[in-house]
């Protein structure tokens, strides 16, 4: 027997209404603008357009504020609203190589032209607290020098010239779109890149790390980190040309592994490749290095069986609203689901009771038997 | 490069202007817009519209071509009463800079375009070249100078 259950509507109308109260807290503290988190916790609005898929800071720092903070919570509205937007189209490829650089460093070549630039980084301080930043909020003014009016080239450029790492092949001009199908295995570089992009932070850090640790190592440098200002292009087909049509922050690195070649590939370096929204190189490194991983097959080299270089387990579980949507779900009502696994254990139990003592009167022995159902017994009681 | 350009691509000017417009802050041509504003006659052939484009990047930053997320755009499309037509398609979603910009657009192509140039498309300019230029100027700030010390002997 089915029997529908109704009754929850007041309850959740005051759930919501308290939600709204709780987000507030005290009223006797200003409340949170948007536009403060905006410009205040700009990382957390990075980390919430990237995942969430969509650049737009006022969105994303709204999120934040509907969320009470829970990311992974901002990420979904982002998510959820995104869904909405018409498609006007896809911009050209962005060119990383004209980044107005506002960080720019290399683990590889300390005199590349263009130089080390730090840039904004947490680097180098203390991890002290700061409690000067709980009295007051006065920042002195930084010291600015003459920039370069040189240009900042692609460090993997100069070892392209050299022929000593892997060319990175072409590919279609409009590539496959997560967004558009559904994820089929084997994946396109291009599908892979989309996924880690769009990844959980968390996810793709803990995966980068295996491979530090050990699982399939891949002795990634970083020969590029940049961050910094790109122009978005696209066609416009009324006009008939393409034209800017806005400026993304982007971070990107790109990693040069060793390599000591393959069945199919002589000696050579190789590459990874992250990119993303925001200032975020945790993830931008991170992408790289699973990215590389993830490249064994086209590299010819052996599967080690390493968590990192496993596609479908790095693809489908990398998505943070996919693994919440079906992590959360099971705290929603599933009283008749259980109802049912309930009466199979009664009726096992049932069982089992009536063949043990049909068991003792036959051979007169105890309940231990080898049965399924004894072992099902013996499962429940302990 | 750009200059290059602009002596061969007869569209480079308003691939500028349009590109300009569309990465300068809303409230900022809003301002400009409304201390100029002639009232031309015109007719919205596009009504603003809110939309996403899919923005893309290449793999190892020269390789194949991958989709790397969203980004918000408005449009709109306009026609001044004399025939010419104008297009916006800029970053966010406000209404008021998409038409803006299509009209502006449109009234770089008529007589009135020295006066909006100097009006609104110098200033956004201006504005735009010291806000990079600042920009820069802090990250050069923090660009090491490498010094070698002498270590051991010889």
């Amino acid at each position: 027997m089915y029997v529908a259950v109704k009754g929850g509507e007041r309850a959740i109308d005051h759930a919501h209404a308290w939600l709204a109260e709780e987000r507030r807290g005290d009223r006797d503290v200003a409340e949170l603008g948007v536009d403060q988190i905006r410009e205040q916790m700009t990382l957390a609005v990075n980390r919430v357009m990237a995942e969430g898929s969509l650049y737009d800071p006022d969105l994303a720092a709204l999120a934040i504020k509907q969320s009470r903070g829970d990311l992974i919570e901002a990420i979904f509205l982002i998510r959820a609203y995104r869904t909405t937007l018409p498609r006007f189209g896809g911009s050209n490829p962005v060119d990383t190589a004209a980044m107005a650089c506002d960080r720019r460093v290399s683990a590889t070549f300390k005199d590349a032209p263009g130089g080390q630039v730090l840039g904004p980084t947490f680097d180098y301080t203390h991890r002290l607290l700061d409690f000067k930043l709980a009295a007051d909020g006065e920042v002195a003014e930084m010291p600015q020098t003459e920039p370069n009016a040189g240009e900042t080239p692609h460090i993997m450029g100069f070892l392209d010239r050299e022929d000593l790492i892997q060319s990175e092949p072409a590919g279609a001009e409009k590539p496959d779109d997560l967004t558009r199908s559904p994820l089929e295995l084997p994946a396109s570089r291009a599908l892979r890149l989309q996924a880690l992009t769009r990844g959980d932070e968390g996810f793709i850090l803990g995966m980068a790390y295996s491979t530090q640790r050990g699982y399939a190592r891949n002795h990634a440098f970083v020969a590029e980190l940049r961050i910094g200002a790109v122009a978005v292009e696209m066609d416009i087909p009324e006009l008939g040309f393409a034209i800017d049509i806005g400026e993304i922050t982007l971070t990107e690195c790109e990693t040069v592994n060793q390599f000591t070649g393959s069945k199919t590939e002589p000696p050579q370096f190789t590459r990874g490749y992250g990119l993303v929204f925001g200032m975020a190189e945790r993830k931008a490194i991170s992408m790289a290095l699973v990215d590389r991983a993830l490249r064994w097959k086209e590299l010819g080299e052996d599967n080690l069986g390493a968590p990192a270089q496993d596609e479908e387990f790095v693809l489908y579980h990398a998505d943070n609203i996919q693994a919440t949507g079906f992590l959360e779900h099971i705290k929603l009502p599933h009283y008749v689901d259980f109802q049912s696994e309930l009466e199979l254990i009664r009726k096992l139990r049932r069982e089992a009771q009536a063949g043990s003592q049909a068991g003792e009167q036959a051979e007169g022995k105890g309940p231990s038997g080898g049965s399924l159902t004894g072992k099902m017994k013996e499962g429940v009681a302990s | 490069m750009n200059m290059m350009n602009s002596e061969i691509d007869p569209n480079a000017p308003r691939k500028s202007w349009l590109g300009l417009l569309a990465k300068s802050p809303a409230a900022e041509i809003a301002r400009l817009w409304t201390a100029y504003d002639t009232h031309p006659d015109h007719s919205i052939l596009r009504a603003p519209e809110i939309g996403g484009v899919m923005v893309r990047g290449r793999a190892g930053a020269v390789g194949a071509a991958f989709n790397l997320g969203e980004m918000s755009v408005t449009r709109a499309s306009v026609k001044l009463g004399c025939g010419t037509v104008g297009h916006g398609y800029v970053q966010g979603r406000s209404k008021d800079h998409a038409l803006q910009t299509a009209l502006i657009d449109a009234l770089m192509q008529t007589e009135a375009a020295t006066q909006v140039e100097a009006a609104i498309l110098a200033p956004l300019r201006k504005a735009r070249d010291t806000a990079k230029a600042t920009r820069a100027a802090k990250a050069a700030a923090t660009k090491v100078d490498f010094f070698t010390m002498v270590r051991g002997e010889d």
